[in-house]
């Protein structure tokens, strides 16, 4: 496969995005925005106990109150086996999935749902569920992940055994699975170093903070067929995972994907969608649930808190010779923490001869985590990059130049094994270095308040995956692209521009269409920053089986062998047997007398994934009596393959960081004794505003993935990986204390500086 | 029925008339009474943004106001910022400076933004990102938000 | 959200006459911005919104340098905030006034419905006792004044009686050499609940201190009005070590609790570093006077 850039006419552009003029206007319709006629308002009844038994549940009231057409529970779900079902990107349990649409005998966190409701309107629903009486037993609870693996923590799932341990165990555990990489000799590696810098970090649970609730619009129909319209990040996993739950055939439900603002991993899972067919099963109406923001936070999404213990020593020359991590990760109600991503992420931007890492998946009294952005490797990269920061000053070391002497690059071994194809790592380390934000003098303390300057580096694998594409050429000449990868930040435009570049049309002259479940080729979520990639070179492959017929169909006319027929910049030709071409919108006007219509299609499973790097660099100032930390300037590097339409790779890039700048210094979930979440709202829950941030500078590096044919990489997520890394390393550079914390808030940051005045 | 009120208002420049109980919120009213769907709902406590329309000049999250409250008051949504065939300033420099992903929170910074530089033609870059405060956007980092208001700014001063 | 009727009285009288026939069922509507969100929550659960908007005296504001400022329950910030003998004469309340909230909420939200509203955390209050604002009260048997620092009694509940509403403020005139100030830490730069809030006023002859109020927000179950920490600062001159001794003085009247917003021993600290800022503004502004 070859790369060839200089050829790009397209690609590398920025055109205004295809579904842009409806979404500036307010036209695109989001799921919310769905309404039928006939329609009926669900709502659903969640518990506020962290742990609790389900006595009983009295719903009699509820379908007492006028308007209300139906009350539902676990009760209406299929009690399903447990097993894993391979879906994508997340390995599913049926029965845990189900268990947590609805809670069965037990409510495992506060917000788990208990019951739902479908009434003539969304306050009659929401009287009503007042109305649902539930007794509950309470029974201990736990939320810290370290509490949680004591042999006398509270139980969630007595059923749980850990998977992966040396030895098989028959003992209940809130410890879903264990993992170890490790290679080399750990001890000998040590005993090499000249300085060894070992800490011990707590993360705080997050959320990925979309704006858009999750949202779905149901009805079924009397021949056992049913439409869902719901936000979802993937609609043929959304569809999947409904049929796994309600143990009902895929092709019994059609998701037609709605609009979606914002997932960020969150909205890859289901949690309203089988409720709503449920409910509307049982009306024989359309039936709407969306949630409340209240909702979202305490029953989606949420990535894991986690425990990280991180040893690294390094030589005087500034070799790393040998590095340990040890990592607990709250999988929340449900197993499936992402700590196998972290432990495969950890360590990954460095060559390490001698190398161990534990990683543990556990239990809490929390909301199921979801994928967010990375997931896993941000919490990771805030003990791994900390501490490598450490090593370098105290060996005397800039960081850029310690991240030179010991980066990966194409043949390094990576944590667990494989070895990386060409990435761009090192590029990313050069290109902050030498970037205006580096090269600028660090930032000078003023009266009162302390800057810092900080770096830190990322490594996502970036995922395949399979996905399907058609071109379709229209009369005209122009094309459409139809693909089933839901639209979350640009990817419409990135695969319009590469039908585009093949069939050599205008960007805006390609339609991009994102279809239902029954109008394209199985194609698996947004999600990995697989879309540009994976469903990207499905369109590159579409356009070139178009282009291919579009060569039949001249070929046809000119009573010519196809291979006697070139086809570049939107016209055919041919130079043997007389000089003849033709444009595309010529040969378009004629395909009825050729041969017929051309649309090309493409299935793909692509296996040359490009691996993804980051090294960001960051000014703070904090005022050391509050404790506050203020983002001076920001800059971003990335080794993005090749950025399709550059403004979007920026987009992702800028966007990722300010979550990261929100992880590291306010979002937290913050749970009572009781274990209820206290800042279930955006009040509380503080992800930052627009004054907040200052701009958000970025370079992109663009080392082409030799693995796809333009050159592309995924680049959602690795950019949230390096920020609460940097902002820490910045931080220790203005005030002189080592936070190990997140976030570091302004509580943290003022009590971790007054211990180290108390100190001296 | 009896108890709906009927309210009439100004939407868009257009005389409107609806039926709402009094506990509809303006924006449940907007978009489940009157089929404007432009304006969203990300909160309901006013900590988002997603839901702003101009309420007599004002910029105001309709999560927070009644729909009763609409009586005789004049209410701009995103829908009203374009002139039949052609795009408000801010809604093209949006497009250009790719201002927007997933797009949800657009019509709410649209119409904040439109309320800023209705007050403020000449914001500076700490006034936009002050007036844009109490919309939060979770794709963008807002730097392409911000770039487009003062590019908006600019092109509507004749600059 | 519950059902309720609603109500737009266009007077006073026809206010007041609302009120004491629903008595504890009916609830003032200003804003909104706090109310709704509570309705929502199930918080508060009135029957009957009669909304405070339409009501002439409730819109009033005006100044003047003999009787100082007054101010309507329910002139929303924003009107406040653009005015320019309040920017002028009243710079802490200004602050205050535009901390609340985002731009959107401050088109909405009120002083009267800041202070009803009974939080220990409201913005405007500590800037209100700082300037010895008066709440002027009406019901449909008499009308009554209530010091700002008296009308809270607990978190969400204040002095007003069923029949009772909050018509406006009267804040003094700004003596000569008097200022000013609040401040309020919050983790963002917009949109949170203070973690802790102060405000201070502070009258100057020449170097001498010779009146100073100091108020505290969301260190006790209610606002708090400093009374010793600024009677500590007259007669002496507003230096570092006064103004250090002031702040000692505010953060032992100060008993926090720790939530999702701050620990006690941080809003303490806080407490502390606020009293010790504002001071110093409030002095320099005064002397610049």
């Amino acid at each position: 496969m070859e790369v060839q850039e200089h050829k790009f006419k397209v690609i590398g552009t920025r055109p205004i995005r295809h579904d842009g003029v409806d979404k500036v206007t307010g036209r695109a319709k989001y799921g919310a925005d769905i309404s039928l006629p006939g329609m009926l308002h669900g709502r659903v009844l969640r518990s506020p106990h962290a742990h609790a038994r389900i006595k009983s549940i009295d719903t009699s009231a509820a379908l007492a109150l006028p308007g209300v057409k139906a009350v539902l529970t676990s009760e209406d779900f299929p009690k399903l086996a447990a097993g894993v079902v391979a879906m994508g990107e997340l390995p599913m349990n049926p029965r845990y999935l189900s268990m947590n649409l609805m809670a069965q005998d037990k409510v495992l966190y506060d917000g788990h749902a208990v019951a739902a409701v479908a009434a003539t309107s969304s306050h009659i629903a929401e009287e009503a569920v007042k109305l649902i009486k539930v007794e509950y037993e309470l029974l201990p609870h736990v939320q810290n992940v370290l509490d949680a693996m004591k042999d006398n923590a509270p139980i969630l799932l007595p059923e749980l055994r850990t998977s992966g341990t040396p030895e098989k165990s028959d003992k209940e555990t809130n410890i879903a699975s264990q993992l170890r990489f490790a290679r080399g000799d750990l001890e000998a590696g040590f005993k090499a170093a000249a300085v060894v810098v070992e800490h011990e970090f707590d993360t705080a649970m997050v959320h990925q903070g979309y704006i858009e609730p999750h949202n779905a619009v149901a009805q079924y129909n009397t021949d056992g067929q049913t439409t869902i319209w719901t936000s979802t990040q993937g609609a043929f996993t959304a569809r999947d995972q409904c049929a796994l739950a309600l143990d009902i055939p895929a092709s019994s439900i059609k998701v037609v994907p709605a609009e979606i603002g914002g997932g960020f991993g969150g909205k890859i899972g289901i949690y309203l969608e089988p409720l709503a067919l449920l409910l509307s099963k049982k009306t024989g109406k359309p039936v709407k649930l969306i949630m409340s923001r209240a909702d979202v936070l305490r029953a989606t999404g949420p990535t894991s808190g986690s425990h990280i213990r991180v040893k690294m020593g390094a030589n005087k020359a500034g070799k790393i010779t040998a590095a340990q991590v040890w990592m607990a990760y709250e999988a929340g109600a449900f197993p499936g923490s992402p700590v196998g991503a972290g432990c495969m992420t950890a360590l990954a931007p460095y060559d390490l001869e001698n190398l161990q890492i534990d990683g543990f998946d556990v239990l809490v009294n929390k909301p199921k985590t979801a994928a967010y952005r990375a997931p896993g490797s941000t919490n990771a990269a805030m003990g791994t990059e900390t501490v490598v920061d450490e090593l370098a000053e105290k060996l005397g070391i800039d960081p850029l130049e310690f991240r030179r002497i010991n980066g990966a690059k194409e043949g390094t071994a990576q944590p667990a094994g494989p070895k990386f194809p060409r990435i761009g790592f090192l590029e990313t380390v050069e290109a902050i270095k030498n970037s205006p934000h580096y090269q600028s003098p660090q930032p000078k303390s003023g009266k009162g308040k302390l800057k810092g300057r900080g770096v830190a580096s990322g490594f996502w694998f970036n995922a395949g995956f399979q996905s399907s594409a058609t071109v379709n050429i229209n009369t005209d000449g122009t094309a459409s692209v139809v693909t089933g990868s839901t639209d979350i930040g640009g990817t419409r435009a990135s695969c319009a521009m590469i039908a585009a570049e093949v069939l050599g049309l205008k960007a805006e002259e390609v339609h991009p269409v994102v279809a239902d479940t029954e109008s394209i080729g199985h194609t698996d979520m947004t999600g990995g920053s697989r879309v540009t990639f994976a469903t990207g070179y499905a369109v590159y492959e579409a356009a070139q089986d178009a282009v291919n017929q579009l060569k039949q169909r001249a070929a046809t006319l000119w009573k010519a062998k196809p291979e006697e027929v070139v086809y570049q910049d939107g016209a055919v030709s041919r130079t043997t047997n007389g000089n003849e071409s033709m444009t595309l919108k010529e040969l378009a006007g004629k395909l009825p007398r050729a041969g017929g219509p051309v649309a090309g299609r493409a299935s793909v499973n692509p296996r040359g994934v490009g691996p993804a790097f980051a090294t960001h660099v960051v000014d703070v100032e904090v005022d050391p009596e509050t404790g506050k930390v203020e983002i001076l300037r920001y800059t971003a590097t990335q080794d993005v393959g090749k950025a399709v339409h550059p403004s979007y790779v920026e987009g992702q890039m800028q966007g990722a960081v300010a979550q990261g700048v929100g992880w590291a210094l306010n979002e937290e979930y913050f749970y009572d004794e009781k274990g209820t979440l206290r800042n279930a709202g955006f009040l509380d829950y503080r992800m930052p505003t627009c004054l907040d941030l200052p701009m958000i500078e970025t370079i992109l590096v663009e080392v082409p993935n030799p693995g796809h044919p333009i050159g592309v990489r995924g680049v959602g997520e690795v950019p949230i990986i390096p920020p609460p890394a940097a902002i820490a390393n910045a931080i220790y550079r203005a005030v002189g204390v080592r936070m190990t914390e997140l976030p570091m808030s302004p509580p943290r940051l003022c009590k971790a500086i007054a211990e180290k005045s108390a100190k001296k | 029925m009896a108890n709906k009120v009927h309210v009439e208002t100004t939407l868009n420049g257009e005389a409107v008339e609806f039926l709402c109980e009094p506990r509809q919120s303006l924006l449940e009213v907007l978009r489940d009474v009157l089929g404007f769907t432009g304006t969203k709902e990300g909160c309901l406590t006013g900590d988002c943004g997603a839901c702003s329309v101009i309420l007599d000049g004002r910029i105001s999250c309709s999560c927070l106001v009644l729909g009763v409250e609409a009586q005789g008051k004049n209410i701009q949504t995103v829908e009203g910022l374009a002139q039949a065939d052609k795009l408000h300033p801010l809604q093209q420099k949006f497009l250009e400076h790719a201002a927007l992903q997933c797009g949800i929170c657009t019509p709410g910074f649209l119409v904040a933004a439109k309320a800023l530089l209705d007050r403020n033609p000449n914001p500076t870059e700490h006034e936009v990102r002050y007036g844009l405060a109490g919309n939060l956007c979770r794709c963008t980092g807002y730097d392409k938000i911000v770039r487009a208001v003062l590019d908006a700014a600019a092109v509507m001063q004749g600059r | 959200m519950h059902a309720i009727t609603y109500e737009s009285p266009k007077s006073l009288a026809q206010a007041l006459s609302l009120l004491s026939a629903t008595g504890e069922k009916g609830r003032l509507l200003a804003g909104g911005t706090d109310l709704l969100i509570q309705m929502r929550a199930g918080v508060r659960k009135p029957e009957q919104l009669i909304d405070a908007k339409s009501i002439p005296e409730l819109q009033v504001l005006s100044f003047n340098s003999q009787d100082g400022l007054r101010v309507g329950a329910a002139v929303p910030c924003c009107r406040l905030i653009e005015d320019p003998a309040v920017r002028q004469h009243y710079p802490g309340l200004v602050e205050a006034a535009g901390l609340i909230g985002s731009v959107q909420i401050q088109s909405r939200c009120s002083l009267g419905g800041n202070l009803c509203n009974g939080s220990p955390a409201a913005d405007t209050t500590p800037a209100l006792i700082a300037l010895g604002a008066v709440c002027h009260v009406a019901s449909s048997k008499g009308t009554r004044t209530v010091a700002v620092e008296d009308f809270v009694v607990s978190p969400g509940r204040t002095v007003l009686q069923a029949d009772e509403l909050l018509v406006e403020f009267r804040i003094p005139a700004p003596k000569p050499h008097s200022a000013d100030c609040y401040q309020r830490f919050i983790p963002r730069n917009e949109m949170d609940i203070a973690v802790v809030g102060v405000g201070a006023a502070v009258t100057l002859n020449g170097d001498t201190c010779t009146a100073a109020r100091i108020s505290l927000g969301a260190v006790a179950p209610t606002p708090l009005f400093a009374k010793e920490a600024g009677a500590s600062l007259v007669g002496k001159p507003l230096n570092e070590s006064t103004i250090a001794a002031a702040a000692a003085l505010a953060q032992q009247i100060a008993v926090p609790i720790t939530d999702m917003r701050g620990t006690a021993e941080y809003r303490k600290h806080m407490v502390g570093v606020l009293t010790r800022r504002v001071l110093t503004t409030a002095a320099e502004r005064a002397r610049a006077k």
